[in-house]
């Protein structure tokens, strides 16, 4: 009986860790007819591409489009404009499991997958830990994570441009700072010699999130550590979603 | 009164009673949405001795300064009319402003004085006296176009370019001001043309431009473009394809849509434009902004040939364009040469008339109407017209402006730097002052926002689908026509086209508040049934 007793607790433990090995569900296996990650990255640009991966972050929806930062273990999509209903967007929160069926386009460089897929939601869940990418900034390896979920360490605050009095600003509204809050925030940050331009894009962190607060409180000169997903424009071009002191 | 008597009595009274709640209903019902305001009367005077705060819903084309000159027009009209606050809130995007004036509209939070266009100011007719009708205003006195309590030099109403100011004509009246006008420019990489053994003609002509396309689609035995030496080269993009369409069926003088909103748009000249698009993106000569990006971003990094988009967008174009968003290191040398759209009749051009215009909305204080109207007024000073026009290539929208020495001279110093200056820019501007005669608009109803949307979308999914693999034949245009006519409802469009059906279509579920009022009524009058009844019963059993 004792053996038995320990058999069962045994097995009950090697079933519960297996159940641990990711935040929820089995990330590794496709169904069929679905595409691995290197599959989809090697498909040509205008090819109709299947995926199945995980929402990470909502950025909008407007008049049944939606637009989706997702990720699976081997790499992230992003998909814009998805057809999706409002009550279907209400059903997508991070880690949510979704087939989706669309093409794969460039835009100014980013991959994405282009406006007009489907999707459907699945069982599972994951939601990706941040990568750190702070010493790939300055390489050609850094776009071979793009649309991660990632994490920055250690970079200092520079001037993102002059106020009307010719003051230097930790941050400006819109790329040049024409706009006003609740307008997406530029700011630039700064490690061994190169400056990047990152973006509080607000439609996915808007007015009333910690992270449009915390840039706003930046100062120059500041050390920070930041997260967000790896999006590009012209060059990466990131979407922060945290700001903090760095440690 | 007899039993029988009593309880025909009660009968009449409940029928009543019902007879009267239903009524209540039925009035509240049709209340909904069509009570809206009182008509706008224009008061003897302006009232200064009170304060007014009113908000303006602004435009800028993501430019620094034109965010400055707005802010300095409020800041100099408050020094004027120190009873007025003026509350600026900045948008980029025409859309946007569009949503957010709809959203609002059910709330009855619409913005005092708002940038927009003619087709989206139909759609907000739809509520009651929402808009103001501003022919009253332009004529009045006192305080209208160049009136003489005004605390500013206005421009009389002669002095607004007529065609500029009919643009905002519709519904037999004047719902908006024309605030600055551009068109399309085709911005061109002149270095490159050359260097394929063209020359640019006197006037673009799409002929021209596919064949020179086409030529720059030749590659080297490394399998880059041999016109310049890139992997990349994407020959002819379109910003807006929307006006792509529009202006190439007006000016083969095919129809697009009736002044009173017949839609025209599917037509066989449309289909034949269509395949000459498919044609060209299947060679890959062609693409469009929201297909591939930004036409100054492929320009300016020597990728692409012809670009078109607003002459507002001509800072960005160019080599030395003050503004870019490619890095340094990316941007090519080339000589710029900025033309009219392509055309199909050389000799009779033709080009769309675009830009922002000022509509007032209606609010239940005529004085803060009066407030709204000195301040959209305001905006046609010439310190305000030069100052925005100078900012990107719009023109000024009086000959006031166009014809003052300060705005004379800045055309006539085109070059001399990069910013203020920049030639690319003020050749834009000429472009356009030199071709009023030849722009036109298309007509504004209920319904012709979407019309525009689909003329875009069939370009987008043509070329989306060519580059897809996917066969473009009878059978597609067919589909297309069947889906974009369902997508964007033009198959309503014709129904709802009169301001009576379209009032009835747009009233929506009722609010909330009406609701609970309904069930409340609905509650007490039946709970006055039920008192009734039960006073019958025990008079009943009393008896």
């Amino acid at each position: 009986m004792k053996k038995f007793t320990a058999v069962l607790l045994a097995s009950a433990l090697v079933f519960a860790c297996a159940g641990c090995g990711s935040k929820g569900g089995d990330t590794d296996a496709k169904s069929e007819g679905v595409m691995t990650y290197d599959e989809y990255m090697a498909a040509e640009l205008d090819s109709e591409v299947v995926i199945e991966t995980y929402v990470q972050a909502k950025q909008a929806w407007w008049e049944d489009k939606a637009t989706v930062y997702t990720q699976d273990k081997d790499g992230a999509y992003f998909v814009y404009n998805m057809t999706c209903s409002e009550a279907d967007y209400d059903k997508l929160k991070p880690g949510t499991k979704i087939k989706v069926t669309g093409y794969k386009a460039e835009w100014s460089g980013e991959v994405e997958i282009a406006e007009g897929a489907t999707f459907e939601i699945e069982d599972g869940n994951y939601v990706a830990e941040a990568l750190d990418v702070t010493s790939l900034l300055a390489s050609d390896e850094l776009i071979n994570h793009q649309n991660k979920f990632v994490s920055f360490k250690g970079m200092t605050v520079e001037a993102a441009g002059q106020d009307e009095n010719g003051n230097d600003v930790a941050f400006l509204y819109n790329w040049d700072g024409s706009g006003q809050d609740g307008d997406d925030l530029y700011f630039n940050v700064s490690l061994d010699g190169n400056t990047y331009t990152f973006t509080v894009e607000s439609y996915l962190c808007d007015n009333s999130t910690d992270v449009y607060a915390a840039v706003k409180n930046l100062n120059i000169g500041d050390k920070i550590d930041m997260e967000g997903f790896l999006y590009w424009y012209e060059g990466v071009n990131p979407h922060i979603t945290s700001v903090k002191a760095a440690k | 009164m007899s039993m029988r008597s009593f309880s025909a009595f009660k009968k009449s009274v409940i029928y009543s009673a019902v007879l009267v709640l239903i009524c209540c209903m039925l009035l509240l019902t049709g209340c909904h949405g069509r009570v809206g305001l009182s008509a706008f009367e224009i008061p003897e005077e302006f009232d200064t001795s009170r304060e007014y705060e009113i908000t303006f819903w602004a435009k800028n084309d993501t430019n620094k300064t034109q965010t400055a000159i707005y802010e300095k027009a409020i800041k100099d009209f408050e020094a004027l009319y120190p009873n007025v606050t003026v509350n600026l809130r900045l948008y980029t995007d025409y859309g946007k402003i569009y949503n957010d004036v709809i959203t609002n509209i059910a709330t009855n939070t619409t913005p005092n004085v708002c940038i927009t266009y003619p087709d989206h100011i139909a759609t907000y007719l739809t509520g009651t006296n929402l808009v103001v009708p501003l022919e009253g205003l332009f004529a009045d006195e006192k305080y209208g176009l160049g009136g003489s309590m005004l605390q500013f030099e206005s421009p009389a109403a002669g002095e607004i370019i007529p065609q500029f100011l009919e643009e905002c004509s519709f519904d037999g009246h004047y719902y908006a001001l024309p605030y600055m006008r551009s068109t399309e420019a085709c911005y061109i990489n002149k270095t490159y043309v050359e260097n394929l053994g063209y020359t640019l003609p006197d006037t673009l002509t799409w002929d021209f431009v596919w064949e020179v396309s086409e030529a720059a689609m030749e590659k080297d035995a490394d399998d880059n473009f041999v016109v310049n030496g890139q992997k990349v080269m994407i020959p002819f993009i379109y910003k807006s394809t929307d006006n792509m369409m529009i202006q190439m069926l007006r000016q083969q003088n095919a129809g697009y849509s009736t002044d009173a909103g017949d839609i025209l748009l599917f037509n066989d000249t449309t289909e034949n434009i269509l395949y000459t698009v498919a044609e060209h993106a299947k060679s890959g000569a062609f693409s469009t902004f929201k297909i591939s990006s930004y036409p100054a971003n492929f320009l300016n990094a020597g990728q692409c040939i012809f670009a078109i988009d607003s002459t507002a967008g001509a800072t960005w174009m160019g080599t030395d364009a003050p503004l870019s968003d490619i890095s340094e290191d990316k941007l090519v040398r080339f000589e710029t040469e900025v033309m009219t759209i392509p055309q199909f009749d050389a000799a009779n051009p033709r080009m769309i008339s675009q830009g922002p215009s000022v509509c007032i909305f209606n609010k239940e204080d005529p004085q803060e109407v009066m407030a709204s109207w000195l301040f959209t007024q305001y905006l046609l000073t010439n310190d305000v017209q030069i100052a925005y026009a100078e900012t990107e290539g719009y023109v000024p929208v009086t000959s006031k402006a166009q014809d003052s020495s300060q705005y004379q001279d800045y055309l006539s110093r085109g070059g001399e730097d990069n910013t203020l200056y920049y030639d690319v820019k003020i050749k834009a501007a000429k472009l356009l002052l030199n071709n009023v005669e030849h722009t036109f608009v298309t007509p504004v109803f209920v319904g012709s926002a979407s019309l525009r949307d689909a003329a875009g979308q069939l370009i987008e999914n043509t070329v989306k689908s060519v580059r897809r693999g996917q066969t473009v034949d009878g059978e597609y245009m067919e589909r297309l026509y069947d889906d974009m006519k369902a997508l964007y409802r033009l198959d309503q469009i014709g129904m709802s086209n009169s301001r009576a059906s379209s009032e009835k279509e747009e009233l929506g579920k009722l609010p909330g508040t009406s609701v609970i009022l309904l069930l409340s009524l609905a509650a007490v009058w039946i709970l006055i049934i039920v008192y009734v009844l039960i006073q019958t019963v025990k008079k009943r059993k009393n008896q």
